[in-house]
């Protein structure tokens, strides 16, 4: 086991930190999630440490419960689009021929228009709910997934080792896991940071447009909706939110970056 | 004798190697190697991969690849230290004073530009002569080293010309700053016999009449015997020997120089012709997909039982095809094949468990024939569960059979590929494919990347586990010395088509047709003299020009 490089400890200790507060935001949350507690715009103070919100809802209540749903959001849609998108990226490279034409030409349909209108689009249509969205972003997302993976499959399927498995008989389920997954899990893992911070972003942009989660539940991208008058008067709570997205961005990669580094080394070492 | 060209001191390169799972560590390259060079001598370096060969030729230039660092000792080129030159002195040097032939052309030139623009592109850079003197220049050079169109060829690409055109063109370039060094690193290993004993004449001729002085790096001694004046004999960094060429062919002194000389000398008598065959290919005719081209016509042939057919021909000839075909990733067009007295359904996906079984391949390239990410117990264990089922201990316990009998023993069952030499690799992927208790192996090119000592290791294994195991052999291969050592019949392939067969005596004994006369004649033969003897009575152009 080697040393733990320091961007990776201060990607850990942020995405550690986030990550536990949101599960177990119900105990840590000083007040409730939709509980009025002061005057609207509160500043700073010992009761509530980050202010209130635009209606005194306690703002770090808010920002912790918000951050349990959008980081549950972000990470279930990015599992539900790495499932389907390498499964998927895999089995065209591996079957090829009209199936993977017919999968790819259909993603490159889909990526042909902007996600965030196809999302708008959808939910506009759909009953608001966070399966909805889960779904809507995973499936939106799991066709950049699928280029990638069919790029680095295509890669390993011309590989001696994967012939050797197919003249020995083996099953294209057995292909796809044992012999080309683990040898194309260092970009994937790579990718997967990347996805789950777009994800993030997604949801929040979707929500201060006003169709992602919906109030009074609270979410990252929510809370910026709901106080963004108050910057025109000088005041920063709907920029609490902001930084808690970025940091979040930032160390989720350190760490990726590093989990890329270490399984790589595999092959011959880095870092 | 003062006027030495080249002359090096006491060098020690080294290097931080990062082995996989443990922390870096610092390995020495090349240690305590001195040699000079006159004008217009030709010094081979010789050894197996890893013997600090390449590193040596490059550090003619003052040049170590990634990583590399020289630690000791001087290098004097034409009376001065050019380790303690400054970056601007180096550029002045190189692709000037010293130049360099690459390995392999094709990844060396740049596929976006006409040959004539790199050919001369060092030369106009250096300032030494206008353009058009450079590419007068480059003309002669062309004519000089037999290239066919020498005024018109420089207007191609590079993938308009063949492989053996290239390296010619490759040497031209190196040639056409007259240099005062030029280093050949492995200038022909990658081409085709036929092919290569051209490219081989052709930079002997070029060395006589330009008066340049050559380090020529290579691992075959029968080429170098060829070509150079002296040699150097290296391994693991350290000199072996050093002497003229004469002496070292003739008389080698030290163990390691006389087991490189007497290579590939197994004798392999030919099995009597009385067993049934356990494979018929009958007229097989096969294209790829979407191309108009037969790569195979009408081929047939036939490999009995506990036999070894060795298939020869140059690259292209289709002599892998014929592997692909049998396997069934290839259904051919036309045309049987007959196993152990069935026929086998042409396309993979109709075989039975059992057909696969009976047929096993071992491929040319080990490290991508096996999976890095699983050890070596799981990748000989899959056979074993998937055809007979075997888990737990009992798998454990055969794969350490299998194991023992390729010679690697105990404390490799799990480690990863990585972390094998390259004729570790090789053997575990015999022990993989010895795993499924085949009829026949399919080995294609299977020793042509390792070294010759290792390569010899691996045929005596192959030619053991044949006796033991009575398992035939389909042996793809362009290196008709290996032929000689293990095969029992032989078919010559030729544009597809199969130019001779019969059993290994007949192949190999007079009359030749034209094109086996051209393959026969073309091995290189570790004697003095050969390559003018063989250049002067040849009866046929080699396909690759």
């Amino acid at each position: 086991m080697t040393r733990i490089p320091l961007a990776a400890m201060i990607g850990l200790f942020f995405t550690g930190a986030y990550f536990l507060s949101a599960i177990f935001a119900g105990v840590i949350a000083p007040y409730g999630m939709a509980e009025v507690v002061g005057d609207s715009w509160e500043p700073w103070s010992a009761t509530h440490w980050l202010g209130t919100d635009t209606i005194g809802r306690d703002l770090l209540s808010r920002m912790i419960w918000g951050g349990q749903t959008t980081i549950f959001v972000a990470a279930a849609a990015t599992a539900l689009s790495f499932i389907t998108g390498s499964v998927l990226g895999f089995t065209a490279a591996v079957l090829g021929g009209w199936i993977d034409q017919m999968l790819s030409r259909t993603v490159d349909m889909f990526m042909s228009i902007p996600s965030l209108i196809s999302a708008l689009l959808i939910l506009s249509v759909l009953p608001s709910s966070l399966i909805t969205l889960v779904v809507v972003i995973g499936l939106l997302d799991c066709t950049r997934v699928f280029r990638l993976s069919r790029a680095v499959a295509v890669d390993i399927t011309v590989m001696d080792y994967v012939e050797a498995a197919r003249l020995r008989g083996e099953g294209t389920a057995w292909i796809i896991f044992r012999e080309i997954l683990p040898n194309a899990l260092s970009p994937l893992v790579a990718e997967m940071g990347l996805r789950f911070i777009f994800a993030v972003l997604f949801i929040s942009t979707l929500s201060f447009l006003g169709l992602g989660i919906q109030p009074p539940m609270a979410d990252w991208g929510g809370i910026v909706k709901e106080n963004k008058e108050g910057i025109v008067y000088g005041i920063p709570a709907a920029l609490v939110p902001a930084v808690a997205i970025a940091t979040l961005a930032i160390s989720v990669n350190l760490v990726a970056d590093w989990i890329l580094n270490r399984t790589s080394s595999l092959k011959g070492g880095r870092g | 004798m003062s006027d030495a060209l080249l002359e090096i001191k006491r060098l020690r390169i080294e290097a931080t190697s990062y082995p996989p799972g443990e922390k870096p560590r610092r390995v020495t390259l090349v240690d305590d190697v001195s040699l000079r060079l006159e004008k217009g001598k030709v010094l081979g370096l010789i050894g197996e991969s890893g013997a600090g060969k390449s590193t040596i030729g490059l550090t003619s230039m003052a040049y170590g690849r990634g990583g590399v660092q020289i630690t000791g000792g001087e290098i004097w080129l034409k009376g001065r230290d050019i380790l303690k030159g400054d970056a601007a002195g180096l550029r002045a040097l190189r692709g000037r004073e010293v130049t360099y032939v690459a390995q392999s052309a094709a990844a060396a030139f740049n596929p976006a530009k006409q040959l004539m623009e790199q050919v001369v592109e060092a030369t106009v850079k250096h300032g030494l002569c206008s353009r058009a003197e450079a590419e007068a220049r480059a003309v002669v050079m062309f004519r000089k080293l037999g290239l066919p169109n020498p005024e018109t060829i420089g207007q191609r690409f590079p993938h308009q010309v063949s492989g053996g055109q290239l390296q010619r063109v490759m040497t031209a370039m190196a040639l056409c700053s007259k240099p005062d060094l030029v280093v050949f690193d492995e200038p022909t290993t990658a081409l085709d016999v036929t092919t290569q004993i051209e490219v081989l004449a052709a930079i002997k001729e070029a060395i006589a009449e330009t008066g340049v002085a050559a380090l020529y790096i290579t691992h075959d001694l029968a080429v170098v015997a060829q070509v150079a004046d002296h040699i150097m004999v290296l391994r693991h960094g350290k000199l072996v020997e050093y002497g003229t060429t004469k002496q070292i062919i003739e008389a080698p002194a030290q163990d390691y120089t006389r087991a490189l000389v007497s290579v590939r000398s197994i004798e392999h008598v030919e099995k009597s012709d009385g067993a049934a065959p356990v494979l018929s290919v009958a007229g097989i005719t096969a294209r790829y997909r979407g191309t108009k081209l037969d790569v195979l016509s009408d081929v047939t042939v036939d490999l009995p039982a506990g036999q070894t057919l060795a298939v020869v021909g140059e690259s292209g000839s289709g002599k892998s095809t014929l592997a692909r075909v049998i396997t069934g990733l290839l259904p051919p067009s036309a045309g049987r094949i007959t196993f152990a007295g069935r026929q086998m359904p042409p396309a993979l996906a109709d075989r039975s468990k059992d057909d696969l079984r009976e047929v096993q391949m071992i491929y040319q390239m080990a490290d991508v024939a096996m999976n890095p990410r699983q050890t070596v117990g799981t990748i000989i264990g899959r056979p074993l569960q998937f055809y007979f089922g075997l888990t737990g201990e009992a798998k454990r316990i055969r794969v350490q059979e299998l194991l023992d009998q390729i010679e690697m023993g105990k404390g490799y069952i799990d480690r990863y590929p990585a972390e094998l030499s390259g004729g570790q690799k090789q053997r575990v992927c015999i022990a993989r494919s010895l795993a499924a208790k085949p009829r026949l192996i399919i080995c294609d090119e299977v020793t042509s990347a390792l070294d010759p000592l290792v390569a010899d290791g691996i045929l005596k294994l192959l030619l053991d586990l044949q006796a033991k195991e009575g398992v035939a052999y389909l042996f793809i291969t362009h290196d008709l010395a290996t032929v000689r050592a293990i095969a029992d019949r032989i078919a010559v392939m030729f544009k597809g088509k199969v130019a001779r067969y019969g059993t290994k005596t007949d192949v190999l004994s007079p009359p030749f047709d034209d094109y086996t006369d051209l393959l026969l004649s073309s091995v290189p033969e570790m004697k003095l003299g050969w390559l003018e003897n063989v250049i002067a009575n040849r009866k046929m152009e080699s396909a690759g020009n």
